[in-house]
């Protein structure tokens, strides 16, 4: 044994061995990142040349776009208002309704429910994220807006309304919310919960005052992916919010939102590089930035209020 | 048991016939021990024994563990803690824990305080009391100045004690710790083990250690447990006495190969 030992000393070389295997993984891992991003790229380069034609036809300027308030491609009217405030109004119904329950179902999964129950709601959550989103755009058309209109009645409430987009939006959303907001509270080291409840702390606030605060980056991150869905959600408002751009703040009326503008018009003929086409790019980028500027703004409350816990 | 003073000794804890299951699997059984007021009980025993276990039952902290259940009793001041009527979370206000990791909340080290005395309805004087707090821990000179750095930013020692200043804040009768200082260096361990000599004079500490030499110099009392029984073996205290016979003349003979090192 001991000769062994000594053996092995003596001709033992520092020197670096090839490991291949590493050296390709390692490879590959990095073509993946770098390919993703490339995409990305790819699809902000395309989005931006395609809008910034939109903007230099004849009739169209940036300023008019943002401050005007009538989106008329036929007579050339191009203010982004209408489109994007009823974006923005049934996304915040959605949100409404998604974040404060997909937050409590998620708590009540990750710090209450016993692991029987967790493991059968968990699957059912899935499901409902899984159903093909025109499903919930014809739910929101023939349940939610007939139930809207008994409730608030049919001279308030619009067949094709903002409401009831909005509210299937969060019914849409609610698993996702749920989901990543779970998985980032189960994260939370079991420590630290055991140090609340060595001191005497009760479930309501180990869950709220220690585990929610521990895990906010992945809650927000949550809320995030949730908003940058109901912006960019199609099918539902497509179906159900009502076709032709309305520059309103009231939910019972039809609404055209940026992607249900977007649907109608390109599922129209659309020649290459007419005005109409080109409009689409630009509101393409729209969105793509009202994201972003949700993505920096999050970021920036996250890093203010989370609180690291390794 | 002897004790120095002529009084009758008072007991906080006493278990009876105590039993621990982990769902099917009992790991603790026949525990009949009781634990003296204002004094330090030491907890020692192989690992895997059920140190931590009898440890976690005596504030109900094993039933965050799916699964487990308890018979016999945990008499705590003359109450079973493990009555129906009884409130877990009021057990662990009265019988706070000390982990062996050291484990402050992701907040200043002022808030670590500060909350858990909070949520008991502490009203008043916040700085007051975590400056007591910490100087109680033997930390206040070390964090003085920085006060609203998160716990997590001092070194390992450092945070146990936050630990055990926070736990003492809320002013608990007794103070269980699961090896509070198997991760510290021997200084760090050395500081930890003068604290509870300075703590012991307001409350009771149950402490479960490794270290043999710290259970010999800190405790009163020692209770030795081991595996035991046939088949599907159960940890129990095969013996519970004063420290200082325990470790000079044990009388169960397991007992004298642990604490010299003679045990497998
Ligand atoms: N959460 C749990 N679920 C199921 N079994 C457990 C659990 N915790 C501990 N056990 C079992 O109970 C027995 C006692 O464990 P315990 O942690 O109390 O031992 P210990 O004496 O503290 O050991 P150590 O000195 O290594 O910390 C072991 O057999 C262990 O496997
Ligand atoms: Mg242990």
């Amino acid at each position: 044994m001991a000769e062994l030992t000594e053996k092995k000393l003596s001709t033992m070389s520092l020197r670096r061995r090839p490991r291949w295997g590493e050296t390709i993984i390692q490879g590959l891992l990095f073509f993946s990142g770098f390919f993703s991003i490339f995409i990305t790229f790819g699809i902000v380069y395309e989005l931006g040349k395609e809008a910034l034609l939109f903007f230099q036809m004849p009739g169209v300027d940036l300023l008019s776009t943002i401050t005007t308030t009538e989106w008329k491609p036929h007579v050339n009217k191009f203010g982004i208002w209408p489109l994007l405030t009823s974006t923005l109004l049934t996304s915040t119904i959605a949100m409404t309704i998604a974040i404060p329950l997909g937050m409590s179902v998620a708590i009540y999964l990750s710090e209450y429910a016993s692991p029987r129950v967790r493991s059968t709601l968990k699957p059912i959550l899935e499901v409902l994220a899984g159903i093909p989103t025109i499903v919930y755009g014809y739910f929101a058309l023939t349940f939610m807006t007939p139930l809207l209109r008994q409730i608030f009645g049919s001279d308030v409430v619009q067949i094709y309304n903002t409401a009831s987009a909005g509210l299937v939006m969060g019914i849409l959303i609610l698993p996702l919310i749920t989901s990543m907001t779970e998985d980032s509270l189960s994260a939370v080291p079991r420590s630290l919960r055991e140090a609340a409840y060595g001191m005497g702390a009760t479930k309501l606030e180990v869950a709220v005052q220690i585990v929610v605060p521990a895990a906010l980056s992945g809650i927000a991150a949550a809320i995030i992916v949730g908003i940058s869905r109901a912006i960019g959600e199609t099918m539902i408002v497509a179906v159900a919010a009502g076709a032709g751009p309305n520059f309103t703040l009231n939910p019972f009326i039809g609404a055209e939102t940026i992607t249900g503008h977007i649907v109608r018009i390109s599922g129209g003929d659309l020649s290459y590089d007419s005005i109409d086409y080109n409009s689409i790019f630009a509101l393409g980028l729209f969105l793509f930035l009202t994201t972003l500027v949700l993505n920096i703004i999050s970021q920036a409350i996250v890093r203010r209020f989370r609180e690291v816990y390794e | 048991m002897m004790t120095n003073n002529n009084s009758e000794p008072k007991y906080v804890i006493e278990t009876q016939d105590l039993e621990i299951y982990y769902g099917d699997f009992k790991a603790v059984t026949n525990v009949n021990m009781k634990i003296e007021h204002n004094k330090i009980t030491a907890i020692i025993g192989p690992s895997g024994c059920g140190k931590s276990t009898l440890l976690r039952a005596f504030n109900r902290m094993n039933e965050l563990y799916a699964g487990t259940s308890i018979k016999g009793n945990v008499i705590f001041n003359g109450q079973d803690i493990y009555a129906k009527e009884v409130d877990p979370v009021e057990v662990r206000y009265r019988i706070g824990m000390v982990f062996q990791k050291p484990n402050p909340f992701p907040k200043s080290i002022y808030e670590n305080i500060a909350w858990t005395a909070r949520i008991h309805g502490y009203k008043g004087n916040m700085d007051e009391l975590v400056e007591s707090s910490l100087q109680q821990a033997a930390l206040w000179d070390e964090v003085k100045d920085k006060l609203h750095q998160s716990g997590l930013s001092l070194s390992g020692g450092q945070q146990q004690r936050l630990c055990i200043a926070r736990a003492i804040s809320i002013k608990p009768e007794v103070i269980l710790m699961d090896e509070p200082a198997s991760a510290l260096d021997p200084i760090a361990t050395l500081k930890i083990e003068e604290l509870m000599q300075e703590l012991k004079k307001n409350y009771t500490i149950t402490i479960v250690t490794h270290n043999m030499q710290q259970a010999a110099r800190a405790s009163d009392y020692t209770a030795m447990m081991m595996l035991s029984g046939e088949g599907e073996r159960s940890g129990t205290v095969i013996e519970f006495d004063e420290t200082k016979k325990i470790f000079t003349r044990p009388s169960d003979k397991r007992t004298e190969d642990y604490v010299t090192g003679r045990f497998g």
